[in-house]
């Protein structure tokens, strides 16, 4: 242990000496929860590969907000966009680095994985406490030949504020104008009905326990509990099964050129075969670095993620960016994140 | 002060022959003196921080923060009354359940256990105290939740006759959490801390005392509530209180197993929340200024609340000294 210090300390003499570019640094980041597998997971390999690490403090999207904008971390990571505006006033860029979904699951005696259909506006209703029963109409009509059973509905939701309540309120805020008007969409909201679990351990656990219960994860976190998910009627009136070829078709039909700071929600997208529960999780940068050397560091770990990190992120069931957005990213990042008037990129 | 001098004029005289340590005297005082400054300083900077950022939601949402029950991040309008109500209702029933099992403890541990157990018992109940309250959630929530509903809720529930009140007491949802659940798991987390804390003052009982109330042929019963108890009441006050602090303020464990809902509980198998469980599931997550606010006015209401009940304490205690 000592001998290290003593190398390091070396080490470091010399680089000094030399007029090194100092140390390599490592990268500091805060936020979101739901991408911290995939981050920790590539920054072990890129680590490995060029010797930068990376301190990413999984805190919650809104205290990634905080910190950014407070300068106290090189970057922010949150799952819920900021709009344009929000961007603008603090001097802030966003771009979007993995997709993931979220995912009804249920726990109804006699129905399999997969078995059960639902649509946004019966969703809305089952979540508003205004269906109570698994053998309503209005579910029964919709999945002929599953046996419901009569049991009562014991809805479970997410305790914590966190974006993945953000995407599934939004979503339901925007296929039935009822939710819209008497809950709405954010990170926490008052629910109607029901009982709130903490982070998706804790969802998974209730509706595990609790029969006749629906809830809503992270898709990672369903597939890897193996929960019963449903299925989810799309825009096109297709139902589709969660999947992560789902996700992808949902953010390559997106428009994401026409959305100024890449402020779009990847829910409801239109195409055959897109999960309408979709999102993307978001990185905030400052748009003027004062650090140059600490900026271009960031976006050379993003950069090196898109191009060798997609089977990293796809073994954690994340699903990557399509290359289109990618290279649409990269030009953001060039012409967008300076440092003294200069391109932070091009000056490396 | 000539007065003392006057009644023991021994003190005065050896001054000359003072040890030489006692130059240190001033610089120890002066230490002990800073150490509890220091105390007041951090307690009065946590009361004014919280004051300050807790003070636009008071100032928005008036009394109405403690009287109401709507809790709405997205229309911004926050009312207290529902993790208030269920701070002090889990926080009492945790008490209620806790204390006469730790009193059991630590009075078997002194008067009745052999003494070769004495010691693995009294370590085995120190290193539950020592546990971390999230391991104590997460058995609560996969164990003894799945336990709890099985065993308790589903046969109090199928036995309650249809309308009675004892219907309305027991309706909730059968996948064992709520109130009752929290309050039992937060009992057993502060049985262990307070049944080591009144055994260690059970043993502070003068052997020679308890001698001689066996001595005028009083039983062990007798000598446990006339003799021991009494003797040590003051200090079996003030572990009570700490141990009903402990149960105010507990965060995990509750967070995992009272199943958050910002409502007031109906019933005792209903969901509910705590000032300290909401605060621990929204301030990560929390963006606005109003929501950020009222969970800061949330840790200034829980911070009266553990106050006042110390001071009852102290009240108690010194009551109990006359």
């Amino acid at each position: 242990m000592l001998k290290r210090i003593f190398i390091a300390v070396v080490c470091a003499g010399a680089m000094t000496a030399l007029g090194a570019t100092a140390a390599k640094a490592d990268i500091s980041g805060a936020g979101a929860t739901f991408p911290a597998p995939v981050y920790a997971k590539w920054a072990e390999a890129y680590k490995r590969q060029t010797g930068v690490g990376l301190n990413y403090q999984a805190i919650g999207s809104g205290g990634g907000i905080r910190q950014i904008t407070a300068k106290t971390v090189a970057f922010g990571a949150s799952d819920k966009p900021l709009n344009p505006d929000d961007l603008a006033s603090s001097g802030l860029i966003q771009f979007p680095t993995v997709i993931g979904g979220v995912v009804p699951v249920l726990n109804i005696p006699g129905v399999a994985p997969g078995q059960l259909r639902l649509t946004g506006p019966l969703l809305a209703d089952i979540f508003r406490g205004q269906i109570k029963r698994w053998n309503d109409p209005a579910i029964v009509r919709l999945n002929p030949g599953v046996k419901l059973p009569p049991i009562p509905i014991t809805v479970v939701h997410r305790a914590d504020g966190s974006g993945t309540t953000f995407l599934f309120t939004t979503y339901l805020s925007q296929k039935a104008p009822r939710w819209a008007e008497q809950v709405g969409a954010n990170d926490s909201v008052q629910w109607p009905t029901g009982l709130g679990g903490k982070g998706n351990d804790g969802v998974s656990a209730f509706v595990k326990q609790t029969t006749g219960s629906i809830g809503y994860v992270e898709y990672a976190f369903a597939k890897q509990n193996k929960l019963t998910h449903a299925q989810m009627q799309n825009r096109a009136g297709k139902f589709v099964q969660p999947t992560a070829d789902a996700f992808s078709a949902a953010a390559a039909n997106a428009k994401w050129s026409s959305a100024p700071g890449y402020y779009l929600l990847l829910l409801d997208q239109p195409g055959a075969n897109s999960w309408p529960i979709t999102g993307a999780t978001f990185i905030l940068m400052h748009k003027n670095q004062t650090n140059a050397e600490q900026g271009r560091e960031v976006l050379k770990f993003f950069d090196w993620a898109f191009k060798s990190g997609d089977n990293l992120a796809s073994s954690l069931d994340y699903v990557a960016m399509p290359a289109a957005i990618k290279t649409q990213i990269r030009k953001t990042w060039s012409s967008q994140i300076k440092s003294g008037g200069k391109s932070v990129l091009v000056a490396n | 002060m000539t007065l003392t001098a006057d009644a023991s004029p021994g003190l005065k005289a050896p001054r000359a022959a003072r040890p030489k340590g006692a130059s240190f005297d001033p610089i120890f005082q002066a230490l002990c003196f800073s150490a509890a400054t220091a105390l007041l300083a951090a307690l009065g900077g946590v009361i004014v921080t919280l004051a300050i950022g807790g003070w636009p939601a008071f100032q928005a949402m008036g009394l109405g923060f403690i009287t109401s029950s709507e809790w709405n991040p997205v229309t911004d309008v926050y009312g207290a009354a529902g993790p208030l109500v269920g701070t002090i209702l889990t926080a009492a029933l945790a008490l209620a359940f806790s204390l006469p099992v730790a009193f059991g403890v630590a009075i078997f541990l002194v008067e009745f256990c052999p003494t070769v157990l004495r010691r693995p018992i009294g370590t085995a109940v120190e290193l539950l105290a020592g546990i971390p309250s999230i391991v104590y959630g997460m058995w609560g929530l996969f164990v003894f939740a799945p336990f709890f509903a099985n065993h308790v809720q589903m046969p109090l529930m199928m036995a309650a006759p249809p309308g009675s009140l004892m219907e309305k007491l027991v309706t909730g949802i059968p996948n064992g959490t709520g109130i009752l659940a929290a309050a039992i798991i937060l009992a057993i987390m502060i049985l262990p801390f307070m049944a080591a804390m009144l055994r260690e003052l059970l043993l502070t009982v003068p052997p020679q005392v308890r001698e001689s109330a066996y001595g005028l042929g009083a039983t062990r019963l007798e000598v446990v509530s006339s003799v021991t108890l009494p003797y040590v009441r003051s200090g079996a006050i003030g572990a009570v209180m700490l141990g009903l602090g402990r149960a105010l303020g507990e965060t995990m464990a509750v967070t995992f197993i009272i199943g958050n809902s910002h409502g007031f509980p109906a019933s005792i198998f209903d969901s509910g929340s705590t000032i300290a469980s909401t605060i621990a599931n929204e301030f990560t997550e929390a963006t606005s200024v109003a929501h950020t606010s009222s969970l800061l006015a949330l840790g200034l209401m829980l911070f009266v609340i553990t106050f006042a009940v110390l001071g009852l304490a102290r009240l108690l205690i010194g009551r109990s000294q006359h």
